[in-house]
């Protein structure tokens, strides 16, 4: 019986961020619209368009390979089984101790890694030219983010997420610079793995500044779609990441009532909803760099995550 | 019959098959007798020391003394859990590389220089892990590396294969002179040569690092560690592609195992700050190749500089145990020597794949510079394939192996606040952060090893009618595929395999794995830290699957192939697409100017001029420039100063002797 309800709480979890994914992408929308002074398409566009999507044919490049068409379905899997190991509004879900953080982060890199083939597979040049561009920006982003893992873990005493969720909580953290440049790289990582302005821009086309965008452009139909459905995935990821560590209040704990999932639920719910109108305003004030800045950009990321993990290993003597 | 002695016997019907290769080798049907045979013996010996590991606890250790070499020694053998590990490595790749022979062995335009050396090489290989004195060690040692360097020279009517191999025997005479003297000094003024007597002494701290610079540089040179590395990426590539994978997979762990052997084993009790040196060499090791990798264009030489890269991430797991080691932190330490153990054998099955998916390109198309390809994975399914399997592994991703070892020796640098000393504290997240920076850029590197020459549109003739290879070379290939997704899937088993040798070396091991439900891995213990790589599989496949079948079912399945989209200006030249270099110039702009001093330049002519705008890219190769060219002028300088003294007559020659005896017993009276 425990163990029916435990897996369908984290069935509950699955379909919660697969169901969340494009409304949250569309409250970004949204927001920066209005933000802008436009009305804006209606929060529950993305399934009006991932619809469309799923019900048009494919047109498929003539040199297109098999690894072409199997790589929107992989990509949209890692992307999944990542989101679904995070704790969003329950901690110690059944499958939780499948992949910690790390395995998370490098679920991802393989998501990347198909996605960057499936740019190059058509031979043209803005794939080309978007994977290249892809590749540059993870071999900064990747190990930054790691790097971030470390301090998370090295405080935790663990990679699982769902103790660093509970150790984060529990009052003896206390505030730490290292957190702090933790948190900051961390969303750094998470503005250039989103490819988000200032790094890259989500609305864009035809334009050579694109790396996301360029990579998939040879996409349409049903493969674009879970593409793009990936993309959501993975912004409501990051923003899970981030408000499960640094905000993980309410989360229900394994064994709590109904009343606790449900409460987590909506506590999730307005996580969620913080962290996006707090992109949007981020992305109304900022402008795109040139992509030989997002070195720097990432640089920093780098050196911060670098010093948080120094400072511990340094402090934990003192 | 005792394992060691059944070994032994492999090794010398390997030696018999080298001779029997010798008379038979030009006649049209000797390839597949050799390869067949040194097959079926490697099998016997993977099979061998297999049993030997699973049993290692509980079988007594004996030592074979044999009558041969130095007669008051003789050659001590012995098969303990570190030999019997190295020998299922070497083996394993020995297997499969002969079974790649019997199919790439046909293209072979020059059998009689490569069959003789082949199964001579694996005896080689063989021998030094069973050796259990220096005299052995070093004899057979240099036995392996000569044979190798026969082997570099197959196709030496190339002036490149010759300059590689001519380098190469230069590294690996100074490599093995260096671990002379590193024995030399283990054995001490006793003089005692056999390992077991060996570990009895007790060392200086002097002379312990004095070994210590001596392995790193012997066994070092071999494996391909910074600055060392300079012979690796020109002569693992030059032979032929089997003997490349065994090289670059196999025999590079040889020197693992020489500096597991005398670091771990024979010099006793480390030093901390010895921790801290491997940490650093091997960090910097693993991006600096993994650089050189991602600017490369030839197929084999990226894996032979990202072979580099691997040996750098073993040697930070080495590193990190040695310092567990000497501060008696015995669970760290055999987390990290098992996560430096597990990569071994990881890269041994990657590399290995990937060497054979570059020599199947090679036979298929005449082509290693990979500007000149593309578009194979529609000529060459398969081989394409498994390459691609070979690529996600070596990039460190889920669910395949590389990931699991990567991931352990993340885990044990987490280990590592509780280091007391300073150095270690600042040097291990210093690494920590290289190492992510290498995961990072071996993923970069290999969508380019893979993008470039399998994905996009063929960019020559040859690629255009590439054909895939015989079934041989598959199945070789595959056999490594499933092994990187078994190892990936199910690696508690090889961790609780590894048990045995980590016991022996730090006396510590990590939890037993297989009794863990789910067979998840833990590190340190449950609750802790845990992956598990059979569940991330099975969610990654069924959720895919499961997607792309709903999505036919309900949604649609119409497709209709159309001219590339490509923003509406598709270009039909094939020479447009991304090459090599221009994917890698981004990268190549963050990282190169200080290690490659890159420098860019472009010439673009005014407005009405009809002169082509020139681009134009100056690389620099500063340990080259910097350590090796140097070195070489002072050589250069000594002999051309001493070149007179060729040249003298017998009394003068007479009377340089005189005066050096006299020189070397005033030294010697001075002395005592």
């Amino acid at each position: 019986m425990v163990v029916i309800f435990d897996l369908l709480i984290q069935g509950a979890q699955m379909a919660s961020v697969l169901l969340l994914a494009p409304l949250l992408t569309g409250f970004v929308r949204k927001i920066k619209a209005r933000l802008l002074r436009r009305q804006g398409p209606s929060a529950i566009q993305p399934y009006r368009d991932l619809i469309r999507l799923l019900r048009k044919e494919v047109v498929l490049a003539e040199n297109a390979s098999w690894l072409f068409r199997v790589t929107p379905y992989l990509i949209f899997a890692f992307t999944w089984v990542a989101a679904s190991i995070i704790p969003t509004f329950a901690t110690d879900l059944t499958f939780s101790w499948t992949a910690d953080l790390i395995a998370i982060a490098a679920l991802l890199g393989s998501a990347r890694f198909f996605l960057a083939l499936a740019g190059m597979d058509v031979g043209t040049s803005f794939g080309g030219i978007g994977s290249s561009r892809e590749v540059m920006i993870a071999t900064l982003a990747e190990p930054a983010m790691l790097l971030t893992i470390f301090t998370l873990a090295l405080i935790a005493g663990s990679t699982q997420l769902s103790t660093i969720a509970a150790v984060m909580i529990s009052s003896h953290v206390g505030l730490r610079v290292s957190l702090g440049m933790a948190l900051i790289a961390l969303i750094m990582v998470a503005i250039a793995e989103n490819a988000r302005i200032p790094v890259d821009n989500p609305a864009t086309h035809l334009e050579l500044t694109m790396v996301h965008e360029a990579m998939v452009l040879e996409y349409s139909g049903r493969h674009l779609a879970m593409i793009e459905l990936a993309a959501f995935l993975k912004l409501l990821l990051y923003i899970s990441l981030i408000s499960c560590i640094f905000l993980p209040w309410n989360l229900a704990a394994p064994g709590a009532g109904i009343t606790a999932y449900i409460l987590g639920m909506v506590a999730y719910i307005a996580k969620l909803a913080i962290g996006a109108v707090l992109l949007a305003l981020f992305e109304t004030a900022t402008a795109k760099m040139r992509v030989f800045r997002v070195p720097e950009f990432l640089g920093a990321a780098l050196m911060l995550g670098m010093l948080a993990t120094l400072l511990l290993f340094v402090s934990r003597s003192l | 019959m005792m394992p060691v002695a059944v070994v032994l016997w492999c090794i010398a019907v390997l030696l018999g098959i080298s001779v029997l290769a010798v008379v038979i080798s030009r006649s049209p049907g000797a390839t597949p007798v050799i390869y067949g045979a040194s097959l079926s013996v490697s099998v016997g010996a993977l099979a061998i020391a297999l049993f030997q590991l699973v049993t290692a606890a509980s079988a007594p250790l004996v030592t074979l003394v044999l009558p041969f070499g130095l007669p008051w020694l003789g050659a001590h053998l012995r098969l303990d859990a570190l030999a019997a590990f190295f020998l299922v490595v070497i083996n394993l790749g020995a297997a499969a590389a002969s079974f790649y022979g019997l199919g790439y062995g046909r293209h072979e335009t020059a059998p009689h220089r490569l069959l003789p050396f082949f199964p001579a090489f694996l005896a080689g290989m063989n021998l030094v892990i069973l050796a259990a004195d220096a005299f052995t060690f070093l004899l057979s040692w240099e036995f392996m590396s000569l044979v190798s360097w026969a082997l570099v020279m197959t196709h030496h009517r190339d002036a490149d294969n010759r300059r590689a191999a001519y380098i190469y025997l230069v590294m690996a005479s100074f490599g093995t002179l260096a671990l002379l003297l590193g024995f030399g000094l283990l054995a001490g003024a006793a003089g005692s040569y056999d390992f077991a007597t060996m570990r009895t002494h007790g060392h200086t701290p002097a002379v312990t690092a004095l070994v210590l610079t001596l392995t790193l540089i012997g066994a070092g040179s071999k494996a391909g560690l910074v600055p060392l590395h300079i012979w690796l990426p020109l002569a693992h590539p030059a032979a032929p592609s089997h003997v490349s994978a065994l090289m670059s997979g196999v025999m590079t762990k040889v020197a693992v195992y020489g500096f597991i052997r005398i670091v771990f084993d024979l010099l006793g009790e480390p030093a901390w700050w010895s921790g801290m040196v491997v940490l650093m060499l091997g960090g910097v090791t693993a991006v600096v190749g993994i650089l050189h990798a991602l600017m490369e264009h030839d197929l084999k030489r990226l894996l032979a500089y990202s072979t580099i890269e691997n040996i750098g991430i073993i040697f930070v797991g080495l590193g990190l145990a040695l310092a567990f080691e000497a501060n008696a932190m015995e669970l760290a330490a055999a987390l990290a020597l098992a996560a430096a153990l597990f990569h071994v054998l990881n890269h041994s099955f990657f590399k290995s794949l990937l060497f054979f998916g570059a020599g199947a390109v090679l036979t298929a198309t005449g082509e290693r510079n990979m500007d000149k390809l593309g578009g194979l994975i529609h000529r060459m399914p398969f081989t394409s394939f498994a390459f691609l399997i070979g690529a996600v592994a070596i990039s460190a991703l889920p669910p395949f192996n590389g990931f699991v070892s990567e991931w352990l020796t993340f885990q044990a640098i987490l280990q590592s606040p509780n280091l007391p000393q300073w150095g270690l504290k600042i040097m291990v997240p210093a690494v920590g952060g290289l190492l992510a920076l290498s995961a990072a850029l071996a993923a970069a590197c290999f969508v380019k090893a893979f993008g470039i020459t399998f994905l996009g549109r063929p960019r020559t003739l040859a690629a255009e009618r590439a054909h895939e290879v015989d079934r041989f070379s598959l199945v070789a290939m595959f056999v490594f595929a499933v092994l990187c997704l078994v190892a990936g899937t199910l690696p508690g088993i090889i961790i609780d395999a590894l048990a045995p040798v980590t016991l022996a070396l730090v006396g510590g091991r990590m939890p037993l794995q297989t009794s863990v439900p789910w067979l998840s891995i833990v590190p340190i213990s449950e609750g802790h830290s845990s992956y598990n790589g059979l569940l991330v599989f099975v969610f990654i496949a069924f959720s895919a699957s499961l997607t792309a079948s709903c999505v036919h079912l309900f949604a649609s399945r119409a497709l209709r192939r159309a001219p590339a989209w490509d923003c509406g200006f598709p270009e039909s030249a094939t020479q447009t697409q991304y090459t090599s270099a221009s994917f890698a110039q981004p990268i190549l702009r963050v990282f190169g100017t200080l290690l490659f001093q890159a420098r860019e330049t472009v010439q673009m002519p005014a407005p009405g001029d009809p002169r082509p705008a020139r681009f134009t890219l100056k690389k620099r190769d500063l340990i080259w420039e910097g350590v090796y060219e140097p070195i070489a002028g002072a050589v250069w300088y000594i002999a051309e100063r001493l070149n007179h003294v060729q040249f003298l007559t017998i009394r003068r020659y007479l009377s340089l002797v005189f005066l050096a005896l006299v020189i070397l017993l005033l030294v010697l009276a001075i002395w005592s």
